[in-house]
């Protein structure tokens, strides 16, 4: 094939389109391994954890995340579509009334960030948010 | 050591018996994540905080480990029961081995 | 939220192309109050010299909530890091005459009100010069002290330190006078399309505030916020690489930093927010 400016742009564009999908968060199971990791594949229930984040970060760099987890002994924050998902760990001791925090955290791309929580009494909980990440308009 | 690391911690001076607080901390740091490339192309090594301790007279509030996903300026916010007069010890600790320690003392009155 | 339409010219309508009607979205109308206690003017009357726009707006208007909150209080704000680096420059002997910032200024805080009339003609250097320069000039001829660089992270800071004793206090820069002649030089650059985008600052910044430009929300360009925390770059920034970075957007060679170009562009753009409070070191993404 000739390489015509058509053609470049063909190619260029065939290649977004890979691009695209390989920024998709398709390859979950980095992030699936490393909540098993914690929970040893035991079953994991809802409604005791929640997760507060923005729908839309204005920057992939800094993202405002918090989550609050009565009666957890253990949270773990995962980023499914980050080349590496684990985020941080939060162990809550006696002094801690709430088992709740917030923190700034980095993300590759739209992605889900995933919550796993610990409970004094061994089971598991988790949910999850979708936040989108933005590209700005300049690079500036 | 790594560079301009300096922690800062933000604690009520005052409480009363069994109050519960709002405790914000930072710490300047650059959390150099391993991911990325100098301008030669060579990965630049990780050098993050990787952990970080909040303790009331010995007692532990919370115990946090970092991955590189945490932001530039590690910043965490959280609560914590204060059932006495006493200090308050927040403990960092540096991927290169240094130990970042800070102290706040709060008064039951 | 009320729906703007400013389509003037083409490029405006290349943004609008492909955007979904919700883009639309003016500044909003949330209220600043940093520490609880210093109430900052971020929306007010445009200055009289401002020809095609009514009100003025501070860029932190223009950001989610979750940007605008970092800068509601100064724990939160990673700019505040910078602050606290320069008040420790503050006090630091530097330079042959052995003389700190301190020697001759006494506390920061006696710096109150000198960001918000900056950049000022220099009846001296017979030139209108910016904070930073003043700052080198201290450094240079009283203090004996090499010159830091222009836009980097030392000087930086101690802009965004000087700002911030003056947060809450209008921006006032004069326009008349011996500063009239690079005030219009300015205003020359401003409205110049350069690049090969050909863009001028007015065709995002007057035209086409509000609108998105792809994923970002178009603010006014103010610059009262300078020195500014990107969570992009998780540093404080200097409004002459700002003015660098959209000029190189345009895909036009850029002005250096400290040119006299940029000392007129920050003069003019300084004077579209004559009204607005300092807000330095803001936080933006």
């Amino acid at each position: 094939m000739k390489l015509t400016r058509r053609n470049m742009i063909a190619i260029s564009s065939g290649a977004a389109v890979v691009a695209s999908f390989g920024a998709m968060p398709a390859f979950a199971s980095l992030a699936d391994d490393a909540i098993a990791e914690i929970t040893g594949g035991a079953e994991m229930g809802e409604g005791a954890l929640t997760i507060t984040a923005p729908e839309i970060a204005e920057n992939g760099n800094t993202v405002p995340i918090s989550f609050d987890a009565p009666g957890a002994v253990m949270v773990a924050l995962f980023a499914d579509g980050n080349p590496t998902p684990k985020v941080a760990s939060f162990k809550f001791g006696k002094l801690s009334p709430s088992h709740s925090a917030s923190t700034r955290i980095r993300l590759a791309g739209t992605q889900n960030v995933v919550a796993v929580a610990q409970m004094e009494d061994g089971s598991f909980q988790k949910t999850q948010a979708n936040i989108k990440v933005t590209i700005g308009g300049c690079g500036g | 050591m790594a560079k301009g690391v300096k922690p800062r911690v933000k604690v009520p001076k005052t409480a009363s018996a069994g109050e519960t607080i709002t405790i914000k901390t930072l710490i300047s740091h650059k959390m150099e994540s391993g991911q990325r490339k100098d301008s030669d192309g060579n990965a630049i090594p990780r050098s993050i905080i990787n952990r970080f301790t909040a303790d009331f007279n010995g007692e532990n509030v919370i115990d946090v480990t970092l991955e590189p996903a945490i932001s530039t300026n590690p910043y965490f916010q959280f609560d914590s029961v204060v059932p006495e007069s006493g200090d308050f010890k927040f403990t960092w600790y540096d991927d290169d081995g240094s130990v970042y320690e800070e102290t706040k003392s709060i008064k039951v009155g | 939220m009320k729906n703007t339409f400013k389509l003037k010219t083409a490029f405006a309508c290349v943004v609008a192309a492909g955007l979904a009607s919700s883009a639309f979205a003016d500044a909003d109308t949330d209220k600043l109050v940093i520490n609880g206690e210093i109430d900052i003017i971020t929306t007010t009357v445009a200055p009289a010299h401002l020809e095609n726009v009514d009100t003025i707006y501070s860029g932190w208007h223009f950001r989610s909530d979750e940007t605008q909150a970092f800068q509601m209080d100064d724990f939160d704000n990673p700019g505040m890091i910078g602050v606290e680096k320069a008040s420790e420059n503050w006090d630091t002997v530097d330079g042959s005459e052995g003389k700190s910032c301190a020697s001759c200024h006494g506390e920061a805080e006696s710096m109150a009100g000198v960001r918000a009339v900056y950049p000022k003609y220099n009846e001296e250097k017979g030139k209108v010069t910016t904070l930073a320069m003043e700052v080198n000039n201290c450094r240079t001829e009283r203090m004996g002290a090499e010159k830091w660089k222009y836009t980097g992270g030392t000087m930086t800071d101690m802009v965004a330190l000087i700002s911030s004793v003056s947060r809450g206090m209008p921006v006032n820069v004069a326009i008349d006078g011996p500063a009239q002649s690079t005030w219009e030089q300015g205003k020359e650059l401003y409205y110049a399309r350069t690049g090969q985008l050909e863009l001028s600052c007015a065709n995002c910044h007057e035209d086409s505030y509000g609108m998105m430009i792809r994923a970002d929300h178009l603010s006014q360009g103010q610059i009262n916020g300078f020195p500014t925390y990107r969570l992009k770059n998780t540093k404080l920034n200097s409004a002459h690489a700002r003015f660098k970075g959209c000029v190189r957007d345009t895909r036009a060679e850029t002005y250096n930093p400290g040119s006299d170009e940029f000392i007129a562009l920050e003069l003019y753009v300084a004077s579209r927010g004559n009204g607005l409070s300092v807000e330095g070191p803001s936080v933006r993404n």
